[in-house]
């Protein structure tokens, strides 16, 4: 059976051998176009240093950015000269201390005296605790631990771990002992650090506090929804204004998160993008009708817009920026301007593409009633192409609002520089992650609106191209 | 008959008042929401911005000139200037080069694990496609901040975000076109008993490939312009240079990677506009 199966196939292919032939040919081709491709990522491999990852990955760093993301911390720190006066403080900052009687903030109750009257207790989330005395730290009732801690300061004042020669470095683990400094830090989420002059304890939570009311606000007590029946009630919560205006100024003001700020930026953005895409359109529509050889006979001005096209095009949105942000400094003006300007030449090129691949009989028919020039273009051409000139507007205004946010990033304002600001700082991560958030959103927000705009004025949301 | 006749005539003639009137304010209001965008839009550009338009309009010159002047007080020693930053270039299409390359390869995937006709499982679909949104929607620019913060100073950062977005830009475009193949080939494959990937080499590849590479190569153009950028915010390359030399103020030279900037961007444009027309044909 198999045999018979190989001389019929050996007979096909006496019978046509140009076709086997070509076949082998263009499979030959593939190969080694392959094959050079595949050169290719190994000298790219090599010559943009992917393989140095590894090392320049700092996972320390890396989690320490993903903690401070979605997780707070307060900072407990106590000074071995004075240890009764210990400051408890949101973030280390010092404009947001507990305790601190002008404020009106009362301690966390993670945070109380000991059992003996003595030491005073930082609980941890993992119910692990962190004593403070006069002379010693001691670290108890951690999960995974089997013993408990003790650190003290020896006659030069320098924090060593007490009985540390007994113990095996099984029993280490999570300690950092330098002359200067005994950190304990067994998970991302607990950090207790001794040096010669204080005791550092870092407490992590998950979640944005503060999110809506910062650490000041008369409303921070409530919830956000507490907050918001509140604005219904008539009982003022500060005499100075109404509730509602009290809500809506706190939220705006809000120091941590800078709501007011951020959004105002992301307006700044969104009126960019809009702006930027309303200009090219207005801009590219006249100017494409001139640049299609069925409208305008003049050659010579056809070729010239061809060109100016090209150029507006070919002159990235980033050079256009740059020249723009000396004319107008920093502010939407540069974006607007900048997406304009590239933007009229790829719209003008798609448009009057489009304007050539019209029907002609449509134009025609209206030239037999006898219609002017200005009434063929418009009954015969302008029906034809405007679901393309408006699906190709919106589709632009997606990819701009990300534009955008770029061109901010490069002096131009908006989230973009926030979103620099917050990762130069270094420890707003939170901050980081809630403009990322934000401007994601938005981005598909324009997605999705430009696609339900397509669709109700076109009837298909897809993107036509001719 | 002919009583009726008028009749429908009057009927059709209401009826067409009745759509151009609709039609009408539906054009009114669209004019009237475009223009209150317009004012709230210049509005706000006016309050957020540091210098005023009237100045800004007046300015707009003064900078390209500068350059220029800068340029052709050089002479004939401007040239060698300009091929000084070309290895700057060579880096920057390095960078787009190869993550373009290793997008297209995961675009592929993704597009495979997300296209109807051949995947059953709808849950699988569903998560692809989230993940190629969410991928698609981020600006590379944000993506490559946090890695250059992360690990510091180099060409990687702009690697790493520029595949995430190519694969997510491309998996979305890759995806419509195996949706939309011919489903033909791959039942007279199913009949002849098959494996999927053999489905896949033999009836969806090769009608779906010279579509992919044409959407590579326009993704490969607009990734060029991608590392430029990305290079302005520091992860090296003529991006990175050209940031540099414009705070020092060096006009001439500014204007240098300007040209080849322009000059490789319009190259390319030809350059993948002839390729594809090879690849798809003229009337797609």
């Amino acid at each position: 059976m198999s045999s018979s199966l190989a001389i019929q196939r050996e007979n096909i292919r006496k019978l046509f051998p140009d076709t086997f032939k070509q076949a082998r040919k263009s499979r030959l081709r593939g190969q080694i176009i392959f094959f050079l491709v595949l050169v290719y990522l190994i000298v790219g491999f090599f010559t943009l240093d992917v393989v140095d990852i590894p090392k320049k990955w700092k996972p320390q760093n890396a989690a320490m950015f993903v903690l401070d993301t979605y997780a707070h911390k307060d900072h407990v720190t106590m000074k071995w000269e004075n240890h009764e006066d210990i400051k408890i403080a949101f973030e280390g900052n010092y404009r947001s201390v507990y305790g601190r009687d002008n404020l009106d903030k009362s301690i966390p109750d993670w945070f109380y005296k000991n059992s003996d009257n003595v030491g005073n207790v930082v609980e941890f989330n993992n119910k692990g605790k962190a004593i403070l005395y006069k002379d010693k730290v001691e670290i108890v009732n951690f999960p995974k631990y089997e013993r408990d801690f003790t650190i003290k300061l020896n006659s030069n004042g320098k924090p060593y771990l007490v009985g540390s020669e007994d113990l095996v470095i099984e029993d280490l683990k999570g300690f950092r002992i330098t002359e200067n400094r005994v950190e304990f830090r067994p998970t991302l989420y607990e950090r207790i650090q001794v040096y010669p002059k204080k005791v550092e304890i870092h407490r992590y939570s998950i979640g944005w506090k503060y999110f809506w009311f910062d650490f000041s606000s008369p409303l921070e007590p409530y919830t956000f929804f507490e907050a918001l029946g509140l604005t219904f009630s008539k009982e003022r919560v500060v005499p100075e204004m109404s509730n509602l205006k009290l809500f809506l100024t706190e939220i705006k003001d809000n120091e941590a998160f800078m709501h007011g700020r951020v959004w105002w930026a992301m307006l700044e953005t969104i009126v960019m993008a809009v702006l930027g895409t309303m200009f090219a359109t207005v801009m590219a529509l006249p100017l494409s009708f001139l640049a299609a050889y069925n409208v305008t006979p003049i050659k010579t001005l056809r070729f010239m817009l061809r060109r100016l096209f090209d150029t507006l095009r070919g002159i990235d949105f980033l050079i256009w920026s740059l020249i723009f942000l000396r004319a107008f400094g920093p502010g939407p003006f540069t974006g607007i301007f900048a997406i304009g300007f590239t933007d009229t030449g790829t719209l003008g090129k798609l448009y009057s593409e489009a304007i050539e691949n019209t029907e002609k009989k449509q134009q025609e028919g209206v030239q037999s009633t006898g219609a002017s020039k200005f009434l063929q273009h418009r009954f015969g051409i302008i029906p034809q192409i405007l679901p393309i000139f408006v699906s190709q507007s919106l589709y632009y205004l997606e990819s701009n609002t990300r534009g955008a946010v770029i061109i901010g990033a490069m002096g131009a304002g908006g989230i973009g520089l926030q979103f620099l600001g917050a990762l130069a700082t270094g420890n707003d991560f939170e901050n980081v992650a809630y403009m990322a958030i934000l401007v994601l959103a938005v981005v598909i927000f324009m997605d999705r609106l430009s696609a339900w705009l397509r669709r109700i004025l076109i009837g298909s949301d897809q993107l036509i191209v001719r | 008959m002919t009583k009726a006749l008028p009749a429908n005539l009057e009927q059709i003639e209401v009826n067409l008042k009745k759509l151009t009137n609709q039609r009408t304010r539906s054009s009114l209001l669209g004019i009237a929401i475009l223009i209150l965008i317009f004012f709230g839009g210049t509005l706000v550009s006016l309050e957020a911005n540091a210098g005023s338009f009237g100045r800004g309009i007046a300015n707009f010159f003064n900078y390209p000139r500068d350059l220029f002047v800068d340029t052709f007080e050089m002479g004939w020693k401007y040239w060698p200037r300009v091929i000084k930053y070309i290895p700057e270039l060579i880096i920057t299409l390095n960078i787009a080069l190869f993550s373009t390359s290793i997008g297209f390869v995961l675009a592929v995937i993704f597009a495979i694990f997300s296209s109807r006709n051949l995947i059953r499982n709808k849950r699988v679909i569903q998560f692809t496609k989230f993940f190629m949104d969410v991928t698609r929607s981020f600006p590379t620019l944000i993506i490559a901040m946090v890695f250059l913060y992360l690990m510091g100073k180099s060409s990687l950062p702009a690697v790493i975000a520029i595949t995430i977005h190519t694969a997510g830009a491309l998996g979305k475009l890759f995806t419509e076109a195996i949706e939309n193949c011919d489903g033909k080939p791959i039942e007279g494959l199913s009949s002849v008993g098959a494996t999927w990937t053999q489905k896949i080499r033999f009836s969806v590849l090769p009608q779906v490939l010279p579509l992919f590479l044409s959407y590579g190569i326009l993704r490969l153009e607009i990734n060029v312009r991608e590392s430029t950028i990305l290079g302005f915010v520091g992860a090296g390359g003529i991006g990175e240079m050209l940031a540099a030399l414009i705070q020092w103020n060096y006009g001439a030279d500014v204007l240098a990677c300007m040209f080849l900037l322009v000059g490789t961007i319009i190259a390319l444009d030809y350059l993948s506009a002839y390729w594809r027309h090879k690849l798809i044909g003229a009337n797609q």
